[in-house]
Formats: structure tokens, sequence, C-alpha cells
């Protein structure tokens, strides 16, 4: 995926988050860290844009709530957790850059019901590769790209946007 | 990057980058204390046993709330309710606490070396919550997150500790930790409680606190602990307070935007008056919400690579 194509899904993604839920009422954006963040900022900026109005938004650190947490060898960083609201009666978007076992939304959803009951949480995210380990689907997906376990994608965005892109390795 | 060892025994054996580490580390734990539900799932199913051989509020209570919050469950002990009473020695009580598979100890003892003792002994993550007077970890850790909150870094800072520095762990602490961070460290005391050779330690020593004070940027007054003064060290509190206290007169010679520290518990009208503990430099009960902060980090930290 290049930049172009990024853009284009985002727009369709805001496009679909806005009909799906009619308009901003009691919507809330939240990032993951750490590569939900950026397209979730593009993302509340897009919307804005169409409805002209802000909406809140907010960062998520999911760390805390992984299930391999203590397994793993090396400590994983901690990073700061925005929410500065309650998530009572909302309707939360959570945003990642890719949904791959299902395992970081299903730590993200046990996070933000520390928050409060949300009226519902959609999950969009730019890349679904499949390979669930959960029962977990996403509601707004930028594109299905079918991957080998073997493979990595990462998503690069950056701040010039000309560059951004999605790129398959081989691991 | 992980901590290098499996205990926290004291700041001295830290490196720059693990302090680091820690603070980052805390400075994210602390939104979790702001939250409806203060808890996070992390530690669930790790042991935590507080073991106090000595009397305390703070640092108990604040590592029980930092294991809480992160769903470890705790146990207390302290001295006098244990079987410490009928004798039992230290070696023997931590090795049958070992026999009930915690995963983390934190003691506090009046021997300086206590929390090392077990360390060497005991597979578990040890933490030293203060050793006779050699060190209080968490204490310095959370009094350096507090100068980073308040400063941005402490690299050129000037930093006065001024009190009863022979039997404070927390000025030893804190004169490791502070030294390591490129802070330039003033102590300030009576001269029977200014150990020799302390000028070693990377250190000015002053025996005048207007010398100590001049334009700091942090002062930490140290509480006076007349329970580990064997013999009076001092003619009268009255004249310590006259000499060592920090009040409106003096703390004018420090920066205008100084901050305030004090360890707790706090000797009202002995080393510091009333007005200046509660007045607008004070940062002495942000200390005590770090304090969680560092010691939730410090949890979690401690508790990798488990099967």
């Amino acid at each position: 995926m290049d930049a172009g194509e990024i853009e284009r899904s985002l727009t369709r993604i805001a496009y679909e988050i806005l009909e799906r839920n009619k308009g901003t009422d009691h919507l809330i954006i939240i990032g993951i860290r750490k590569g939900g963040i950026l397209l979730a900022e593009r993302l509340r900026d897009k919307i804005s844009t169409i409805e002209g109005t802000e909406i809140m938004y907010g960062a998520l650190d999911i760390t805390l709530y992984r299930d391999d947490v203590l397994t793993t060898g090396k400590r994983p960083e901690i990073e700061k957790t925005y929410i500065p609201f309650p998530l009572d009666h909302k309707r939360v978007v959570i945003v990642d850059d890719v949904l791959f076992t299902g395992r970081t939304i299903r730590a993200a959803m046990d996070a933000l019901m520390d928050f409060g009951r949300p009226e519902l949480i959609q999950l969009a995210v730019l890349i679904d590769r499949g390979h669930r380990e959960l029962p977990i689907r996403a509601d707004f997906i930028g594109e299905t790209l079918p991957s080998s376990l073997w493979e990595n994608i990462s998503v690069n965005l950056t701040d010039d946007r000309n560059k951004d892109e999605v790129v398959i390795e081989e691991g | 990057m992980d901590l290098s060892g499996k205990d926290m025994l004291g700041i001295k054996d830290l490196s720059r980058e693990e302090i680091d580490l820690i603070l980052d580390t805390a400075r994210s734990f602390k939104e979790i204390s702001t939250r409806r539900i203060k808890k996070v799932p992390t530690l669930r199913g790790i042991t935590v046993i507080t073991l106090f051989f000595e009397a305390s509020t703070r640092t108990r209570t604040s590592f029980e709330i930092a294991a809480k919050r992160l769903s470890a469950d705790t146990i207390n002990i302290s001295a006098s309710t244990s079987s410490v009473v009928k004798g039992e020695t230290l070696i023997d009580t931590a090795r049958n606490l070992e026999s009930m598979n915690p995963d983390i100890i934190v003691i506090r003892h009046s021997a300086a070396g206590a929390a090392h003792i077990l360390a060497g002994l005991l597979e578990q993550s040890i933490i030293n919550a203060g050793d006779g007077a050699h060190e209080h970890p968490t204490q310095a850790l959370l009094d350096m997150l507090t100068i980073r909150e308040k400063k941005g870094s402490m690299e050129g800072l000037k930093i006065a500790i001024v009190g009863d520095i022979a039997h404070s762990r927390v000025a030893r602490s804190n004169i490791y930790g502070l030294t390591k961070m490129g802070a330039n460290v003033a102590v300030c005391g009576p001269a029977m409680m200014i150990p020799m050779g302390l000028d070693q330690m990377g250190v000015s020593v002053h025996y005048n606190m207007e010398d100590a004070i001049k334009d700091a940027d942090v002062v930490m007054m140290l509480r006076m602990q007349l329970e580990r003064q064997k013999k009076n060290l001092f003619p009268s509190l009255r004249e310590y307070a006259n000499l060592f206290s920090l009040n409106r007169n003096n703390i004018k010679l420090a920066k205008n935007d100084v901050i305030v520290m004090h360890p707790g518990p706090v000797n009202r009208g002995v080393e510091i008056t009333p007005e200046i503990a509660d007045g607008p430099n004070s940062v002495i009960l942000e200390q005590v919400t770090n304090g969680v902060a560092v010691r939730m980090a410090l949890l979690y930290l401690l508790s990798g690579g488990r099967k």
C-alpha cells in the first residue's frame, strides 16, 4: 500500500464510521499505542473536517492488559494512557494499524471497560492480516492482506504523508 | 531494556539508564491511580510480602497500594505481630516465608545489609524498603521522579540535602542517585551528623545552612531521627531548629522557584516550619503520590520472565 492508497482508505473509513454511528454524538476515537496513534489522529481530523465539529480522542497503552506480560522475557515499555473522560454511554472506536491474532484488541477492550461502560465498541484497522487466535473481527478495514505467519507487516506513517507505506517483509 | 538484577537493594548498584527506565515507567503508571477503577490486571497471581521490622506508615501503605493496583496479592508482616517477638531469626523468618512461594519480598530492617542477606539467600526478588542508616532506594526514586517532574531533569540542578546526614538512608540513596543523574548536591548539617569522607561521594559539604541552600533549585529537608541516635548529638532541639530549620527567612536565599521536599514524617517546627511545609514551594504530598507510582514501576519491572 502506498501513501495515496492509505489516505483513500482512511477517508473511506472516516465516512463509514460516520455512517454507521449516524454522526459524531457520543463518538470517541481511541488509538492503541504505538501503531494506532497516528492513524487515530488522522481519522479524528478527517471526521472533524467532514462534520465540522471537534470529536473526543484518546490514546491507550494496552501493555498492562496483555496476556503474555509476565511470560515474555523482556519487560515491555509502558507508555502513558490518555483517556481524560469517562466512557459511559459513549460510542468508542478503537484504532490500530494491523489486526493479527486479536490478542491486542482483547486487551484493549478489557482496558476500556475500566474507564466506564461504553454503549458500544467498534474496531477500525488499516490492515487485517488474518491468523486470528480469538473470536474478534474488525468493523472498519482499510485492506485485507492475507499473509503467512512468517511475514512481518509494518505500517510506516510519517509526518510527511507522501512517504507513508505498508510493507511486507520476510520474518 | 530491563533492570539488570533480580532485586532492588540500593541506588548504588543502579546505572543512570536503569534509573531513567524506572522513572519513565513510573510516569506512565501514575495515570492508573487517577482512573475510576484504579487497578490493572498485570500482576495477577503474583504474591508480594511486606516484612517490616521497623515502624512505617507511608512506605508500607505505599507498597501495598502499589501491589494492589497491579492486582498482586499482598501480605503484610510487621515485627511486633510476628514470631520475631518469640525470638525467630531474620534468616529463619525469611526461609519460612520462602516456603510459601511468594514472588517478591519487601523488607525494612534496622540493620544495614538486611535486604542484601535475604537477596543472597532467597530466589525471590527482594526490595529494600530501608535498611538501617544504609539505603532507602524507593524513597530516592520517588524523590527523583518528583524533581524530574518539576524541573524537567536533574542535570546541573543545585540540590541541598539538610539535616542528620549520618543517620539518613534517604540522604545516602539520594546522594548516589542525584550525583549519577548529574545534579550538584550540597549536604548540610551539624558537624556531628556529617559522616567522615562524605566529600568523596561527589557532594559539597556545608556546616552552615545559608551556604547550602543559596541559589538551590531543590531543598530536601531530613527528619531528625532521634530514635537512631545512641547518644545526644546536639544540645537541644531548639538550638538545632534555630540553626538548621528551613523557614520563611532562609528560604529566600534559594531560587524563587525552589521546591521543598521532605521524606516524612515531618517534625513540624524542628527541621521545617509549618508555613514552609504547607507552603507553595512544598511538594511533600506529591512525593507521597509519586511513591505509589515508583513502587508500581519497580514491582512491574522486577516481575519479569516468569513461566
